[in-house]
């Protein structure tokens, strides 16, 4: 955890190159952002990782804010100031010019197919984070029928998520999911 | 996914009532956004920018958001630069972006702080577990719902594709650039066929 800028210089470019790459929003590449940081980097263990994960689940705005964490466990505030300007920057800069072309070719049919083809990509990757967590999460049979429960009331109702994350964290607390 | 092609054979949306807004209502508008928003900020902001203060219609606010899904990175991130920059240019996009990025990351890092401290605390330990098992199940359900338009495709292959991605990433761990550069072609060859 040492704050040189090397370590900076390695969080800034692989949330930049990362922030290209997240068709469908920031947790589509929460399988990407713990494969460098636990099995690539070491820069945590699986379950820290799934903390930081789960915290900034809880933490209000977009769910962007984990990379924040992520830096912060790196090198400290400034990390999380680098990891968070390098993950919205590229996509910020790229909005601010891509926004003009897309209006003008709103109908043009290479348009259609590439927000078509996008779609099945976003939510696969969408499924692998799901995935991803809930392995991690699931050390138990209680654990993984919070997950399920979730994912079915998630479905089926239009639940406040927060009355979701309270009820799990008690139920986690009480000692249910260990 | 919003129906741009519908919505733009419509006659043209009626002009949002509201006259431009200030920097500082930007600002405001973007923080309350973030603020509110617990795990996902979408719903809240097209409340906010379409209900409340009414800057934009629904119509335009599909079309953006239509765009920023389309752009790599964080959804509702390109939306406030989209939007912000549509209003008052860059400062515009500069202030909306600090609006909604700026709070979360202020209670973030003392999260952070708190968690270096006592993150190895049991209780706490037990209770992010639950919330990581909840958390991972709330996408897992949004997933689901967002999901069910590819099964009009009845030839199957935009469930393919969806298949694939998860497959490659989630179960193979597949490094993300690599598996994209090949899939991503992929699907947009099938939706330009299937067009």
């Amino acid at each position: 955890m040492k704050q040189d800028g090397g370590a900076l210089l390695t969080l800034a470019g692989y949330f930049a190159l990362m922030s290209l790459f997240a068709v469908g929003g920031a947790n589509s590449a929460v399988p990407e952002m713990q494969r460098i940081a636990v099995e690539v980097e070491g820069w945590m263990t699986a379950r820290q990782f799934t903390d930081i994960f789960a915290i900034a689940q809880v933490t209000p705005g977009p769910n962007v804010i984990i990379v924040a964490l992520i830096g912060y466990q790196v090198a400290g505030l400034l990390g999380a100031l680098v990891a968070t300007i390098a993950m919205c920057g590229p996509p910020c800069i790229l909005a601010c010019y891509v926004g003009e072309v897309w209006e003008r070719f709103r109908e043009a049919p290479w348009r259609v197919a590439i927000q078509a083809g996008l779609l099945p990509i976003s939510i696969g990757l969408i499924a692998a984070s799901a995935f991803v967590v809930a392995s991690a999460a699931a050390h138990n049979f209680a654990a993984v029928a919070i997950t399920l429960v979730t994912a079915v009331v998630t479905y089926t109702t239009r639940l406040n998520p927060l009355w979701i994350f309270a009820t799990a964290g008690l139920l986690g607390l009480a000692g249910v999911g260990t | 996914m919003p129906d741009t092609l519908s919505a733009a054979s419509l006659p043209p949306p009626p002009t949002p009532s509201a006259p431009t807004p200030a920097l500082l209502d930007l600002f405001v508008a973007f923080a309350l956004i973030s603020l509110s928003g617990f795990g996902g900020v979408l719903a809240w902001s097209r409340r906010m920018l379409v209900e409340e203060r009414k800057w934009m219609t629904a119509e335009e606010f599909n079309d953006a958001y239509a765009l920023c899904q389309f752009l790599p990175g964080p959804n509702v991130v390109n939306l406030s630069v989209v939007f912000g920059r549509r209003i008052r240019g860059l400062p515009g996009a500069a202030v909306a972006l600090v609006g909604l990025i700026g709070p979360p990351f202020v209670i973030v890092t003392l999260i952070a702080f708190i968690y270096a401290r006592w993150g190895e605390v049991a209780a706490l330990q037990r209770m992010l577990l639950g919330i990581a098992a909840a958390a991972a199940g709330l996408m897992l359900g949004t997933c689901a719902k967002m999901a069910l338009p590819l099964f009009k495709d009845r030839l199957g292959l935009a469930p393919l594709a969806a298949l694939a991605t998860f497959v490659s990433i989630g179960v193979l761990r597949l490094p993300l650039y690599g598996a994209l550069a090949v899939l991503v072609p992929l699907s947009i060859a099938i939706a330009w066929v299937r067009r």
